[in-house]
């Protein structure tokens, strides 16, 4: 990510990796940074002195917070409550009491103590130790409070602004009022960090990944061009008219219509919507999405110990497929383990959940579990219109294909595909696709495992890229077996909602993209500016490259070739 | 002094939002309770920081113990809220 100057304006430029294909103007605000530690120096004043501040900072932090509470409701409110509490904890009370009688200040006390608890905290994994970042939080806070500081977090303001961030955590942006945000800037993240998998949901214009970052000052005047990946400093009054000039047309293109998705030359590319509910159907509908190309069952499973009933299923299957008469609904059986464990499934503890009993493996080994989803889905399919295709997740295997396929069809299940979300599958899509009706490639999943890294760990967050043109060139597997046995390949996950990669998945085989229903405006918009020849020519482009960065690179400047049709 | 011997409900143990309920409902006794898992460390049922340390899992065992006078009501109300299932 580099830092230029552009002599002609003497506008600074910033890049990183951006999010759709929008374009923003506003001024800066930021989140604010961590505090420094607090020095070591011993206090000057007496340890009594030292509590009471302590004392007074605690109860304006746990009325803070409280009052915070009171606005959200749900997981939000919770973890505020929570917070509030931890404020004014009494082991944690003691333990800093004791510190600040050991001569220390009371922000070195403070920082110190909670440091003891974060660390336990850290120290028992998993759920606590998530919980530690809350604790930093509540610190970072009380600390502001002692020295008379603004609290760290989410800025307020009655004006949008562009917000600029190390990064955000859900925390903060649970608390954030997005409808005055116009775009969001991060230092820190990925194309699928929590903050750039926020803006494709909500349509928000995102650069993240941006090497300086650091550098952009509150007020300052910037403009964000997501296509380009580009953060424009302090611009001149041309280059803002130019932006909001931008922005108009956009919007006029974006709200022109919700026809079938389709390429320049008419090639249609069905648009499809991700849901996990059967309540996000209409928002779908409204969107102009041409079915459901993910409809996750896992919402269904929620209470671990025990699996819903048929009827309660069937009732939930048949709510979806009213919702979309003659058109196409994906739905994936139950997709349980790594990320979402299910007791009744497997309880035993694995050291690799995303390499274990998962997906079709876990619903294999409890037959019965998989035998009533498919039950109900089958008694759901005669009482609605739609066009019910059910699809296994994490089939890895052409005998998994087999096992599915047949298991599926003894119900009655006409059109039975599987998940390609592991590489060997990608690698057998000749085969897999000789036995199953269609595929559809989880991209994320299908990322992680090619890239062995685990989407859910932020040390390795650079690698979740879809763009590499490993994964690439494994998504090229599967569209030309599609094309071969004249079997539909779809593409459900991150990807499909970038705008510029979801052409490149076009050339390289995909029939239908389907994503959250927020992506469809652009993600059609972006299909009708290249022909089915242009899509694999920037297909031919990205795997030609040498990894993520490089491909996404080679395919703007490609793209930047071909005469356009004005937006 | 009054004893109570119980087994966590919570789908995920005494996280966030049941230590959370727990924690409230020690202070609002007004009771001085300790609370330890079985065979563990002893912390105060009232600080919320000492129950989530002590890492406490869906089925764990653990001992609430009390001096308060009217120590087997304060107990008899905080184990119902122990066994119940705050993520069903």
């Amino acid at each position: 990510m580099s830092e230029t100057t552009d002599q002609t304006a003497a506008t600074t430029q910033l890049s990183g990796a951006g999010i759709g294909q929008g374009i923003a103007l506003g001024r800066v605000l930021r989140m604010s940074d961590p505090l420094p530690e607090p020095d070591t120096t011993p206090s000057t004043r007496t340890p009594d002195e030292e509590k009471a501040r302590v004392a007074q900072a605690v109860a304006t932090v746990a009325a803070d917070l409280r009052e915070r509470a009171s606005r959200v409701t749900g997981t939000a409110a919770d973890v505020l409550e929570a917070q509030s509490m931890m404020a004014e904890d009494s082991s944690l009370a003691d333990d800093v009491a004791s510190r600040i009688d050991g001569g220390t200040t009371a922000e070195r006390a403070v920082f110190e103590g909670f440091g003891v608890f974060r660390d336990m905290l850290i120290g028992l994994g998993g759920y606590m130790g998530e919980r530690a970042t809350d604790l930093d939080d509540v610190a970072q806070r009380v600390i502001a409070a002692l020295e008379g500081r603004p609290a760290p977090g989410v800025p307020e303001s009655d004006e949008p602004y562009i917000l600029v961030a190390r990064d955000l955590a859900p925390a903060d942006t649970a608390l954030l009022d997005l409808t005055k945000v116009l775009g969001l800037v991060t230092r820190e993240g990925g194309p699928t960090s929590h903050t750039a998998i926020l803006a494709r949901e909500k349509a928000i214009v995102a650069i993240v990944g941006v090497a300086g970052a650091d550098d952009l000052a509150a007020g300052t005047e910037v403009i964000l061009d997501a296509g380009a990946g580009t953060v424009s400093v302090a611009p001149s009054a041309a280059q803002s008219d130019d932006a909001r000039r931008r922005i108009a047309e956009r919007e006029a293109a974006l709200s022109g219509g919700l026809e079938p998705g389709a390429l320049a030359d008419g090639t249609a590319i069905p648009l499809l919507a991700n849901l996990g509910s059967a309540d996000g159907a209409q928002k779908a509908v409204d969107a102009g999405a041409e079915g459901v190309g993910l409809f996750r069952t896992e919402f269904l499973f929620l209470d671990a110990r025990m699996a819903p009933t048929v009827e309660q299923q069937r009732e939930q299957y048949v709510k979806l497929l009213q919702a979309f008469p003659g058109k196409k609904v994906v739905v994936r059986v139950l997709d349980a383990g790594a990320d979402k464990p299910l007791e009744f499934l497997n309880d035993a503890h694995e050291d690799n959940p995303a390499l274990g009993l998962r997906g079709i493996r876990a619903l294999r080994a409890n037959e019965d579990i998989l035998r009533e989803q498919l039950t109900a889905l089958a008694e759901a399919d005669r009482q609605t219109k739609a066009d019910l295709w059910v699809m296994a997740p994490m089939v890895a295997t052409v005998e998994e294909t087999r096992y599915f396929m047949q298991l599926a069809g003894e119900f009655g299940l006409k059109t039975v595909g599987v998940m390609v979300e592991v590489p060997s599958a990608a690698l057998l899509a000749d085969r897999v696709l000789r036995e199953a009706s269609f595929a559809s490639i989880g991209t994320n999943d299908l990322t992680q495992y090619t890239m062995a890294a685990d989407r859910l760990l932020g040390s390795v967050a650079g690698f979740q890229d879809p763009w590499h043109p490993a994964v690439l060139r494994l998504v090229g597997e599967v569209g030309a077996a599609g094309a071969v046995h004249g079997k539909p390949v779809g593409i459900c996950g991150e990807a499909a909602a970038d705008p510029l990669l979801a052409v490149v998945l076009v050339g390289l085989g995909a029939t239908t993209l389907s994503m959250s229903p927020a992506a469809l405006a652009d993600v059609r918009l972006s299909l009708t500016r290249y022909t089915l020849d242009q899509a694999r020519a920037l297909a031919e482009a990205a795997l030609a490259a040498d990894g993520a960065a490089e491909a996404r690179e080679a395919v703007r400047t490609t793209a930047a070739g071909f005469a356009q049709p004005p937006a | 002094m009054a004893e109570r011997i119980i087994t966590v409900g919570s789908t995920h143990g005494l996280h966030a939002r049941p230590a959370k309920l727990f924690v409230e409902a020690v202070g609002a006794s007004g009771a001085k309770v300790s609370l330890s898992k079985e065979g563990g460390r002893t912390v105060d049922a009232g600080s919320i920081l000492g129950v989530i340390s002590l890492g406490i899992d869906h089925g764990d065992k653990i001992v609430l113990t009390t001096d308060a006078t009217n120590g087997e009501a304060v107990l008899d109300d905080l184990a119902e809220i122990l066994t119940t299932d705050h993520d069903a």
